[in-house]
């Protein structure tokens, strides 16, 4: 299909295991007339660009799907920047008056916006405090997508009892989940295989965008995408392949966003890189999925080697392109893989270094773990499976 | 002249919640296993089916593999991997057998039980929604033809979920072929299939190799 065409549920039949398309149609028919109402803070970001294509598709399905955004001032804005990194564990000063002003924002918006829905599903913390005034009617879910393993105490204490007027909390995985008085169920995220990042792409197209990169095709290429932050650990990646250099010929791609200001490990990996033309490290525009794609399709062996992660859905996208994945067990990284049947866990960056020798030396594991993972996330992973457990829950919680 | 009852094929969905029971080693497990709700029991030992990667795992059960691979106890994993939540009778019955079995195992320990190195084991139940996928049958051909094409949650809910949890003897299956199309001898074969087979996929195969054969035998 043609890059940027309008994607019809019928696309995914070329995708999707075997059936999926014509039971997610059933599930539709099943559940027609019901009304999904989805609220955040912002239509941009990760969650929303999978989000888009969810609500188009539960409308195809017949699932009357809306999706409302919520506003606040300037100064909420900061809020709830604040409160999103304090509840991922990087200590803030959280105030009362923040703490007010969340509350008092998610009142605001909940008497402008219409949220009568048989199920209102709200993402992250940011609008949580719209359940506060909620009527009888409807089901609420807060979906919280962030790890909560590591929460401040006091800004969770506070917003637990807030959480809790809800029906049920959904969570990426159970060890992001904190405890709560209410049902907690476990939805994993998913990859949606015809989007900008995950579509096919030929050759030549390939070709083009790695030319454009600057890196060249001539060796084998170990690549981790991800953030130039120490806890995404480029530098002992940097580490691990040099221990590979003694034995194999390869190249380096660090591939990610350019720090915010004060952001820490560019420079040393810059630094590091600095003195090998083998070493790519390349600093993303702001709508990167193309040269994502090409990178990842270009790629021998995909790395994530984060200290901390969220989900890390770069596993999943690397797998879906066939490519075996050598990763911590940080965040959701464990849980996408077959551990010894789509790739490698490692925790050191001798263990990274022994596993991609491993794979280098012998080139049919490589092409068969990554068969095993493109098949492991087609049954797992895909959008299509991210869709039946959101009518999942809106049959169960609703009937 | 009465109609054949047709046989209806359901698939289902299925959303996972995670409950408040935890535990980090053997002794724990134990004491959790003996409050956690019986749909927890299922969830962990018959509905890991419905989640097995793409080559099967070299323990069938999730309180098996939680042992083998997190607490490296590989001689009570091998004990769990021998409860047969299949043969069991019921998931009551299953329960005690993994009570025993990790009791008699700490008891002949001697020391504290080994810890988790990883991950600890979280408890979950699996709520089942069932969907008309659109197939049906009124012949053992049309059975044959529309297993071959329904989602493949349709064999975990004739199979495993109706057998298991939900009491509907043999297995919806078992049960139609048997009664409707009386058929007994058919209906013990396909109650017969192991559902240890490996995976969803590999029960289907299963059942199509025992249908089709009866159909090439009607047609000898």
């Amino acid at each position: 299909m043609a890059p940027g065409a309008l994607v019809k549920l019928d696309d995914y039949r070329q995708v999707a295991p075997r059936g999926t398309v014509d039971f997610l149609m059933r599930i539709g028919e099943r559940l027609r007339g019901k009304r999904l109402l989805h609220v955040s803070a912002s239509r941009y970001g990760a969650l929303a660009e999978g989000l888009g294509r969810v609500v188009a598709i539960l409308n195809d399905l017949g699932v009357e799907t809306t999706w409302e955004i919520t506003i606040g001032t300037a100064d909420f804005d900061q809020v709830s920047r604040a409160v999103t990194k304090a509840l991922a564990g990087t200590e803030q000063v959280i105030t009362e008056g923040m703490l007010a002003r969340l509350r008092e924002t998610g009142v605001d918006n909940a008497r402008r916006l219409r949220l009568d829905a048989d199920l209102v599903m709200v993402h992250d913390a940011a609008p949580v405090g719209l359940v506060e005034p909620r009527g009888e009617s409807g089901r609420w879910v807060w979906r919280c997508h962030q790890d909560l393993s590591s929460a401040q105490p006091q800004l969770w204490n506070a917003l637990r009892p807030v959480v809790q007027r809800y029906d049920a909390a959904v969570f990426s995985l159970a060890r992001f989940a904190a405890p709560l008085s209410i049902p907690r169920f476990i939805v994993y995220p998913a990859i949606d295989p015809l989007s900008e990042r995950n579509r096919e792409m030929s050759r030549s197209e390939q070709a083009q965008q790695m030319d454009r990169l600057r890196v060249p095709r001539d060796k084998p290429i170990l690549l981790q995408v991800g953030p130039f932050e120490r806890q995404h650990d480029p530098v002992g990646v940097i580490n691990a392949y040099r221990l590979v250099k003694r034995h194999h010929d390869v190249r380096l791609v660090l591939a990610g966003p350019p720090p915010a200001p004060g952001g820490d490990a560019l420079g040393d990996v810059q630094e590091a890189a600095s003195h090998d033309p083998d070493i790519s490290v390349i600093l993303l525009p702001p709508e990167p999925q193309t040269e994502l794609n090409a990178l990842e399709r270009a790629a021998t062996i995909a790395i994530q080697k984060p200290l901390k992660a969220d989900f890390t859905l770069e596993v999943a996208t690397a797998m879906w392109k066939g490519k075996p994945v050598i990763g911590t067990i940080a965040g959701g990284i464990p849980f996408q893989m077959v551990v010894n049947v789509t790739g490698y866990t490692v925790e050191t960056v001798e263990g990274a270094a022994f596993r991609i020798r491993q794979l280098l030396s012998n080139p049919e594991l490589i092409g068969r773990m990554g068969a095993a993972g493109r098949e492991h996330v087609r049954r797992n992973f895909l959008v299509t499976r991210h869709l039946s457990d959101y009518l999942a829950l809106l049959a169960h919680l609703t009937g | 002249m009465s109609e054949t009852q047709p046989f209806v094929f359901l698939g289902c969905l299925d959303l996972n919640e995670l409950l408040p029971h935890e535990a980090h080693d053997a002794r724990e497990l134990v004491e959790q296993l003996e409050k956690v709700p019986i749909e927890s029991i299922f969830c962990h030992t018959s509905a890991a089916l419905l989640h097995r990667p793409v080559l099967a795992e070299a323990y069938p059960n999730d309180f098996s593999l939680w042992v083998g691979t997190e607490v490296r106890d590989v001689r009570l994993a091998e004990r769990l991997a021998a409860v047969d939540a299949f043969h069991a009778g019921s998931m009551e019955r299953v329960r005690e057998e993994l009570i025993a079995t990790v009791s008699d195992h700490l008891q002949h320990l001697g020391t504290a039980p080994p810890r988790t190195q990883g991950k600890r084991f979280r408890f979950y139940q699996v709520h089942l929604v069932p969907v008309p996928t659109g197939h049906q049958a009124r012949t053992l051909i049309e059975f044959r033809d529309a297993l071959a094409e329904v989602d493949v949650s349709a064999l975990f809910y004739h199979t495993i979920e109706a057998r298991y949890r939900a009491g509907r003897g043999r297995g919806d299956f078992a049960e139609w072929v048997g009664g409707v199309l009386a058929r007994p001898d058919l209906a013990d074969r396909l109650a017969h299939i192991d559902p240890h087979a490996g995976s969803l996929e590999r029960i289907r195969d299963r059942h199509l190799s025992v249908l089709s054969d009866a159909i090439a035998g009607e047609g000898a």
